[in-house]
């Protein structure tokens, strides 16, 4: 393909599953990990959800605990795509990247398979959070469940490749705090997942409308909220929300497969 | 050489913004053997297998191996090495089989002969029982024989070692070093090693010494000893004065005196000993051989011992490959 030496798609792809087959593995190996991914969105849909329900009327039968749902969902990917894709860090730190990097494979196929390490334990992680469904008196048809999965893997491989791009700034998982604190936590605040978008004021709107979670959230709103008028609506049309994610990916993968080539 | 040799490297200049770590050095390894790149700490052993894997491109010079060029083809030249870093890059919380499985996959081994190859590699360096353990469990000197084994899985034409004993036990390092030995005869591959361990160089077939960037000295153990003088016999006689007039006349030795010792010093001394013994019979009291070692050598070569390293030296290296990279 170029004057590197020929790709080979078949070890290409062999490398991106591999990689994502290790993720995986550790993904399940690891209890403690697999249980506070899970325990974080039930407390904040059942704790701050329940409190919060007092104070906020429900709109149209839609109570607050239902409206948060999607943002839970979002919050549910956020954080698992950004902690996969730390991992790089790790990786770094402990030497395993090299291993990696010294490979016969080319530094897009790491980055996808990274993306889409993120992506799998994300959306498996979302269709468990979907099982509460009914807790909060929600019901959907078996075609919007489906919806609602893959724009969860949508929003999984963007967060990912976002995710990706930030490891490759960071060389000890020191920094992993820094980015929990002043990435991670504004950007599910400012994503529309607790209050709508369009009440925030103007300057936060605006910080709103760069982040990538903000329309992934607004798609799941679409698919999941009755709501079309009034504040708790979504803030923007279906297909912008798709194309903006779709664009996010394409740039982030961009971005980090060069970052990659360079640090490489 | 009647083959072309396997790795060629010719004027390789590395510079890391206004530090040279790399200072024009070349050399060529043949085939099947086992080629010692010696130098202490931060003399420029790890930014030449940095370049030679394709990890760095080098700022000037040429590198190539199995002649693929390290910089035009490095698809090529990664599928052809085999690369065991100082320090591990083992996945700790996946078990054995799963860090082999995870290489072969990564270096497109065929699906269906990827678990056969993985035994065999585990077998090789006995961890074949402990194969579904996870590696956190295992000690350094295991850990070191599954990298070295790993690398081996895809078959490499070249297999490079950088510091292979560093933080292990005695022991261990006697272990890996009869395992080591054995690679180019069991595998048909080339090794290329680095160490500031002189002792351990024993085993290589040729090394090049480097110092500061630059190659000093280079040849096979044996002749790169030989610059520094031969072996030395002390011996202790009931007569030493009597002694010494046979040793001269009738074999002909360099002998002298010193310290109510006799000092003689002769190219080999294995082999001019047993005669020595038979013509002095009963005088002698006491036999003591030093041979020169490839530390004299150094000596001899820079002024210093290799393990005076000049920690500030490594450090100012080190500090300035970060700047470097945090910039670009």
């Amino acid at each position: 393909m170029d004057e590197r030496g020929s790709v080979n798609l078949t070890i290409e792809l062999n490398a991106i599953y591999v990689i994502v087959a290790r993720e995986f593995k550790k993904f399940i190996r690891e209890r403690s990990r697999l249980i506070s991914a899970l325990a974080r969105p039930m407390i904040w849909l059942f704790l701050v959800g329940a409190g919060m329900s007092r104070l906020v009327r429900p709109v149209e039968g839609v109570s607050y605990t239902q409206f948060i749902f999607p943002g839970i969902l979002g919050m549910t990917i956020l954080f698992s795509s950004i902690f996969s894709s730390i991992s790089i860090i790790w990786d770094k730190e402990f030497g395993f990247m090299k291993e990696i990097l010294v490979a016969p494979v080319s530094r897009f196929s790491i980055v996808m398979g990274k993306a889409l390490s993120g992506t799998v334990v994300s959306t498996i992680q979302a269709a468990v959070i979907l099982l509460l469904l009914p807790l909060v008196g929600m019901s959907l048809d078996p075609v919007t469940i489906i919806l609602v999965l893959l724009v969860c893997a949508l929003v999984a491989f963007s967060i990912s490749s976002f995710g990706i791009v930030l490891a490759t700034f960071y060389e000890s998982y020191e920094s992993f705090s820094v980015i929990m604190n002043f990435i991670v936590m504004p950007m599910f605040f400012l994503s529309g997942a607790m209050y709508p978008v369009k009440l925030l004021p103007q300057a936060l709107q605006i910080v709103s409308k760069v982040n990538p979670l903000t329309y992934g959230v607004d798609a799941l709103k679409h698919l999941m909220s009755p709501i079309r008028e009034g504040p708790m609506s979504p803030d923007f049309p279906f297909l912008t929300d798709i194309g903006v994610i779709l664009l996010a990916s394409v740039v982030f993968v961009a971005i980090s497969s060069k970052l990659f080539e360079r640090k490489g | 050489m009647d083959r072309p040799p396997i790795i060629k490297v010719e004027n390789l200049v590395k510079k890391f913004g206004n530090i040279t770590a790399v200072r024009g050095i070349g050399f060529e390894v043949e085939e099947g053997s086992i080629f010692g790149f010696l130098g202490p700490n931060g003399a420029g052993k790890t930014t030449t297998i940095n370049v030679l894997c394709t990890l760095l491109s080098p700022t000037s010079g040429s590198a190539s191996i199995d002649g693929h060029d390290c910089m035009k083809q490095s698809a090529l030249v990664r599928k052809s090495i085999g690369i065991v870093f100082q320090d591990t890059t083992l996945d700790k919380d996946l078990t054995a089989f799963e860090n082999l499985s995870f290489h072969a996959y990564l270096y497109g081994v065929k699906k269906t002969e990827i678990k056969g190859r993985v035994d065999e590699a585990l077998k090789f360096v006995n961890l074949y029982e402990r194969k579904n353990d996870l590696v956190k469990k295992f000690s350094g000197g295991m850990k070191r024989r599954l990298e070295v084994t790993r690398g081996l899985i895809h078959r490499p034409r070249v297999l490079f070692l950088d510091e292979p004993t560093l933080g292990l036990d005695p022991q261990s390092r006697t272990n890996l070093w009869e395992f080591i030995t054995e690679l180019p005869r069991r595998h048909n591959v080339t090794i290329f090693m680095t160490t500031h361990y002189m002792e351990e160089a024993e085993v290589c077939n040729r090394i090049a010494i480097i110092d500061e960037g630059k190659i000093i000295a280079e040849g096979s153990p044996v002749e790169l000893k030989k610059t520094v003088g031969g072996d030395v016999i002390y011996l202790s006689t009931t007569d030493n004065e009597g002694s010494l007039e046979i040793l001269k006349r009738t074999l002909g030795l360099d002998a002298s005196i010193k310290d109510c010792e006799l000092y003689i010093s002769t190219e080999r001394a294995d082999a001019c000993l047993p005669e020595l013994i038979r013509t002095l019979a009963d005088r002698v009291l006491e036999v003591r051989i030093k041979k020169p070692t490839l530390n004299d050598v150094f000596l001899k070569l820079t002024g210093k011992a290799i393990r005076e390293e000049g920690a500030g030296a490594t450090d100012t290296i080190k500090e300035a490959v970060r700047a470097y990279r945090r910039r670009h």
